[in-house]
């Protein structure tokens, strides 16, 4: 398929980049470590005072930061450095090279920066995910895991459809990047802890407006057997509907667009 | 100038002993102060010309308290931890981001971009320590933000219902010594710190690791009483608690008697040992940096 190899060939790119700057990697690595120990380190600190959050015991808030970091490393790995070159791109006018080349340019746009050195939290998250989950002493069978899978792929589409809802208003206001900085203090904060924690009137707004329930919390009630079938046919729907939009927003800001020189 | 003229000599390039580095610090008082009017004023106008991204910087700090006020109230429940109860907890955490935000300093990610770009140059030319300018840019950027931070903590102890019944006027007043101490020790020590950008090609790890101490040692996670004995142990012999707890506590009338005495004291110890390190850095860094292209 077209796409899928115009996909490749970018991730090929920057995959080759990784070649170069391999010391980045290293610090990537190191910056990931740091990161993990700081988090376990307060989850103890958390743990020594009460026995579980709302529920949530050490082990299913360690599977909680696990995916946080998976998810985190594939935001990091493409969407958010190609989201940050299409705001940019939109501002110098370079979008234009874009739209002349002969694929769907929200494919484009989206694929067109690979940071490899965000695949080191990808990586960590996938070990944490495993490591915690073997602690939990829950056996996973075929359906729990598809259905963990589902509401992970759910939960990343929604976020990619979220940062690309966010930076299509490029189109409109130039200068968004700040909006990016606020996402990711909200993601890196408010993420790494269940949505069912806060207050009742903070959950909708982290469910809905700025979508990172379904992204962290709904993949790790999955897997520590909190999850109903109705909370993974919402995220699935909400996911869905994400899509939709966020496809439609697309083409009519494309429409509105007139070029740098126009 | 035709082709054929000789390219004119620039002054440094002419050989010779070095012109004589400019002496730091050998400013009367007088002309110090008038240049910290001058540099504080276009400061000011810088960020209050740049508001919005300072507006943007502000949003994002209150973030990182709200959710430790959730996990933290969340803990407390209807009782107490480490001394705290849940209404507590949420006074903590506000005044710890007004704190945090009078003695945050961004230079230790700054300084790799100066020292990799060579922006470090034209500061190092001016016959004034680079330090006095970011003094001014810290300060002036402080002041415009608390417009944004004072009310957005007010709003949020009022909608938490913060329990400050411990702030009394003596607290209070016993409070502004401790954060103009903590101002001043934060802000050198973690110069210190970003001078370390003119050894390591890239910081961030090192600042991770860096801020991750001051996140639990500095009191920002979690109250000192509410941590492990042996970090609350390792906390006091750093100078991280005096920077952040400390003053928060004083504020929160936690602190009273020998205990302020003694906060204090530590204070004024860590910004006399910190100012030493400063000055021994500093004479080792600058004969070190070689501006790209030199």
């Amino acid at each position: 398929m077209h796409s899928l190899r115009v996909l490749r060939a970018f991730l090929t790119v920057g995959v080759l980049n990784i070649v170069q700057y391999r010391s980045d990697f290293v610090i990537a690595l190191a910056n990931a470590g740091v990161s993990l120990v700081t988090q376990v380190l307060g989850l103890s600190v958390i743990f020594t005072n009460t026995a579980d959050l709302r529920g949530w015991t050490a082990d299913d808030l360690l599977v909680l930061i696990g995916i946080h970091f998976f998810i985190s490393g594939l935001v990091g790995l493409v969407i958010r450095p190609s989201m940050e070159a299409l705001m940019e791109g939109i501002r110098l006018g370079t979008f234009d090279f874009l739209l002349t080349k002969p694929a769907d340019s929200q494919l484009l746009a989206s694929s067109q920066v690979v940071a490899p050195q965000a695949a080191t939290d990808v990586v960590v998250g996938a070990g944490v995910v495993a490591y915690a989950v073997s602690r939990t002493g829950l056996t996973l069978d075929a359906s729990a895991l598809a259905l963990f899978l589902l509401t992970l792929a759910a939960g990343f589409t929604t976020v990619y459809c979220f940062l690309l809802l966010l930076s299509t208003m490029a189109f409109w206001f130039v200068k968004l990047d700040n909006i990016l900085v606020i996402f990711q203090a909200l993601f890196g904060n408010a993420g790494r802890w269940p949505v069912t924690i806060f207050p009742g009137w903070m959950r909708p707004v982290l469910t809905f407006v700025v979508p990172i329930a379904f992204a962290v919390t709904v993949p790790a009630q999955a897997l520590t057997g909190q999850l109903t079938l109705r909370g993974a046919l919402l995220s699935v729907a909400v996911a869905v509907g994400f899509l939709v939009a966020s496809r439609a927003f697309w083409l009519v800001a494309l429409r509105r667009y007139t070029g740098a020189s126009a | 100038m035709s082709a054929g003229d000789p390219l004119p000599v620039r002054e440094h390039d002419r050989p010779g002993p070095p012109p004589a580095r400019p002496a730091f610090g050998s400013f009367s008082p007088a002309a110090l102060g008038l240049y910290y009017r001058r540099q504080f004023a276009s400061a000011l106008a810088a960020n209050l010309a740049y508001r919005g991204a300072v507006a943007i910087w502000v949003v994002t700090s209150v973030i990182q308290p709200l959710v430790f006020i959730v996990v933290w109230r969340t803990v407390a429940g209807s009782g107490s931890t480490g001394g705290y109860s849940a209404d507590q907890f949420v006074a903590y955490f506000l005044v710890m981001m007004v704190v945090d935000h009078l003695t945050f300093i961004w230079h230790m990610w700054e300084f790799e971009y100066r020292i990799r770009t060579g922006a470090f140059s034209p500061l190092l030319l001016r016959p004034v320590h680079p330090i006095h300018n970011d003094v001014c840019e810290n300060v002036s950027y402080k002041l415009v933000g608390l417009v944004g931070i004072l009310p957005a903590a007010v709003v949020l102890a009022v909608v938490f219902d913060a329990d400050l019944s411990g702030t009394t006027p003596a607290a209070v007043l016993a409070f502004l010594p401790a954060v103009l101490l903590a101002m001043v020790l934060r802000f050198v020590v973690e110069w210190c710190v970003a001078l370390s950008a003119f050894w390591l090609t890239k910081v961030s790890a090192m600042n991770m690791v860096f801020f991750s101490l001051f996140t639990f040692l500095g009191g920002q996670f979690a109250p000192l009483s509410v941590l492990p004995a042996w970090m609350q142990t390792v906390a006091a012999w750093t100078p991280f608690p005096w920077t952040l707890a400390f003053p928060v506590e004083v504020l929160l009338g936690r602190r009273t008697g020998g205990e302020l005495l003694l906060g204090y004291g530590a204070q004024l110890v860590w910004v006399v040992v910190a100012l030493l390190v400063l000055k021994l850095l500093w004479r080792r860094a600058t004969r070190r940096y070689s501006a790209v292209g030199a």
